[in-house]
């Protein structure tokens, strides 16, 4: 039962992986960059979600719509000024850029809001469901945390794969030039992507603070390194990967945690990492894409 | 194989944003506060003829900044006290050091070219560590209020050898939280006999009390059932928590900051897993944390040498006093501070040392005071000093009730 209890809690902390995974990956299926500023959008998020709920009292749903609104702009805004104009430049310089904004977003954070921590109210009634006559509770926070997860998955996939807007994605993430010669408007999907994968950092942001209710401004950066993790082991442009590396992640570390050691836990997590990458170098479901000369 | 290449490049990236996250994490486990306070000024003085400089650095700005602006107010307070009364004189700076080792060697500088002859030493650790020797070289006394490193007392950290000497410490060093703790537990076995620890192994202040604890336990029948361990900014415990359960723990024993502790309040309630919490000095500011629910944190204990809410007279002047110039409950940086100033008073009155004498002729005199007196102030009585500079006092134990600090009568 002791098992079952860390499974749970492992897919509850796989899911934000996967959430927050699920951006970084779109990101590079379609513009084929890194986004390393994405863990920081997802802190930017969080903010505006703690000050809609805590200084105006806002209604949970109206602050997550807000910060997610909020972060929207914020990708889109951060496409614009900083990515865009480096879209013809080298891989490794659009990188560093990442960084940078990431920097940007950290110090602007503790600048506006300070760097003492602050505590995120709890959005979900404590509480827990009790199976098998109380010998294992899952708590609400973790059933809705998994609930939103493959929500947020399932939508994905229906848009990408059911609407033109999704079609035009998978068109430019196969093939820009040709997408630009079909008359759809790669830089516009470009943007779309932003919006849409740093929409979902604000949900990812939402139920991370709700189960680790701790904020401060470099909130965003360990989470941000495991999901782009996630995103590489699942195999990173493939939608259902971020969310299967995501999970994988999450489980592997609580397992790890639980059974091997407390202090090991992120070190095994990265030499699954390794070895998946050297059985398997485009990660899980990843697609082999050949060169073209 | 361009992908490849990419996700090289990736690769590289995530350790090197790793290894920023982990020279982040070592900052922000130093006690992040409230930088609110907002004051810019760094330096204060409270001007007196013949009277004796005394100075000091801490984190006015920044992350740290709650502790500093509060030994600041303590200490100025203080100085106007022991003004009015007339005999010994002083004259107080407080520099800005931000918790930052460079900055505290450049703020000590900055008071030795001000003339300095009495020193604070520091607020934190770190900064404290780094300056100690400077001290030590230039024969200037100094008490740190908060300072609770070994390090700040011992140039020879690894055989606890060589002590500066002429460097005292105010609060407990972070071992000795560790045998008091243990000791607490041991004598008061109604809060339970079953101890699961979590503490932070790449942190020395944690891993200091910790081990000490561990030590201290077995030799007076406490028995740790479980001890996990998290890093830099972890905060998922439900498997440590889960684990301190499943093993009977009945109390749980804290001896980190408080923003890590807020989280493992919350997620033991989650779990419905309600053993006795027991924490040290680190978890002093909890229920100041902007948006923490204080009723996660009912019955939580904790051992600090002072508690705001305690009858004596001495407290309830300070605690109203400083309440009226800074519109504040003193923290034990407060107290720890005041008392300091308090000491240092008492000690030059008893060694009859002159505002015109130089710093180290000062410091011989003072040396020998406090390896000689017995000082009773907001944060203990009886206390004394060994030639290490360690200090000698008995903790009190706080639980806190209604989202404040209560003292707990034996």
């Amino acid at each position: 039962m002791a098992f079952l209890s860390y499974l749970i809690n492992g897919l509850s902390l796989g899911s934000v992986y996967a959430i927050i995974a699920l951006g970084y990956t779109m990101v590079y299926g379609i513009a084929k960059m890194l986004n390393f500023a994405h863990g920081d959008i997802m802190m930017v998020g969080a903010f505006v979600a703690f000050f809609a709920l805590n200084s105006f009292g806002l209604p949970v749903v109206v602050s997550v719509i807000l910060s997610m609104l909020a972060t929207t702009c914020l990708g889109v805004v951060i496409e614009r000024l900083a990515y865009k104009p480096l879209r013809q430049a080298s891989s490794l310089s659009v990188l560093i850029t990442a960084i940078g904004v990431s920097y940007f977003l950290q110090n602007g954070a503790q600048l506006l809001w300070s760097s003492s921590t602050k505590v995120f109210p709890s959005i979900i009634a404590s509480g827990s469901l009790r199976l098998f006559g109380g010998a294992l509770s899952i708590s609400y926070l973790t059933l809705v945390t998994i609930t939103a997860c493959i929500a947020v998955m399932v939508c994905l996939t229906l848009f990408i794969n059911k609407t033109k807007t999704g079609m035009a994605m998978r068109a430019c993430s196969e093939d820009k030039g040709a997408a630009t010669l079909m008359g759809i408007n790669v830089n516009r999907i470009i943007s779309i992507t932003f919006a849409i994968g740093s929409g979902i950092a604000a949900l990812a942001a939402v139920l991370l603070c709700a189960t680790y209710p701790t904020l401060s401004p470099t909130l965003g950066s360990m989470p941000g390194i495991k999901a782009f993790t996630a995103a590489v082991f699942g195999g990173i442009g493939s939608i259902p990967g971020a969310f299967l590396g995501g999970l994988m992640l999450g489980v592997i570390e609580i397992l790890a945690k639980a059974y091997v050691s407390t202090q090991l836990s992120d070190a095994i997590v990265f030499a699954v990492l390794i070895i998946v990458l050297l059985i398997k170098p485009t990660g899980l479901l990843g697609k082999k894409l050949s060169e073209k000369v | 194989m361009k992908f490849e290449k990419m996700l090289k490049g990736g690769l590289a990236a995530v350790m090197a944003m790793s290894l920023v996250a982990c020279s982040g994490s070592s900052d922000s486990s130093a006690p992040a506060a409230d930088t609110s306070t907002g004051s810019d000024t760094t330096e204060t003085t409270v001007a007196a003829a013949g009277a004796f400089k005394l100075g000091g650095s801490g984190p006015l700005t920044g992350g740290a900044s709650v502790y500093g602006q509060a030994v600041k107010n303590a200490a100025e307070l203080a100085v106007e006290e022991i003004n009015a009364k007339g005999g010994v004189q002083f004259e107080f700076v407080m520099e800005d050091d931000e918790h930052d080792t460079e900055k505290a060697v450049n703020a000590y500088a900055a008071l030795k070219d001000w003339g300095m002859q009495v020193s604070l030493l520091t607020v934190t650790s770190a900064p404290g560590a780094a300056v100690a020797p400077l001290y030590k070289e230039d024969s200037t006394f100094a008490l740190t209020p908060s300072g609770s490193s070994l390090a700040i007392i011992y140039a020879d950290l690894i055989n606890l050898a060589d002590p500066y000497g002429n460097v005292f410490q105010m609060c407990f060093t972070d071992p000795n939280q560790g045998v008091a703790s243990a000791d607490y537990l041991s004598t008061h076995t109604n809060l339970g006999s079953k101890v699961a620890i979590i503490y932070k192994n790449d942190d020395n202040y944690s891993t200091g009390i910790y081990e000490k604890f561990v030590n201290e336990a077995a030799d007076k029948g406490l028995e740790v059932v479980y001890a996990g361990t998290f890093a830099g900014e972890d905060n998922d415990f439900n498997v440590q928590l889960s684990q301190a359960q499943a093993n009977g723990a009945d109390i749980l024993f804290l001896p980190i900051y408080y923003q890590p502790a807020s989280t493992i309040l919350k997620q033991a309630k989650d779990m419905d897993y309600a053993p006795t919490f027991f924490g040290v000095d680190g978890m002093d500011g909890i229920l100041a944390m902007e948006g923490f629910d204080t009723s996660l944190a009912e019955g939580v204990y904790l051992l600090t040498p002072f508690s705001a809410d305690a009858s004596d007279d001495l407290t309830k002047n300070f605690v109203s006093n400083y309440q009226n110039n800074y519109g504040d409950t003193p923290n034990q940086f407060a107290a720890d501070a005041y008392d300091c100033v308090y000491a240092i008073a008492q000690a030059l009155e008893a060694s009859g040392a002159t505002a015109d004498m130089s710093a180290a002729e000062i410091n011989d005199l003072l040396v020998e005071q406090f390896t000689s007196m017995t000082f009773n102030g907001l944060t203990g009585t009886d206390v004394t000093w060994n030639t290490n500079g360690e200090v000698s006092k008995a903790p009190k134990a706080v639980i806190i009730e209604n989202g404040v600090y209560v003292g707990v009568e034996d």
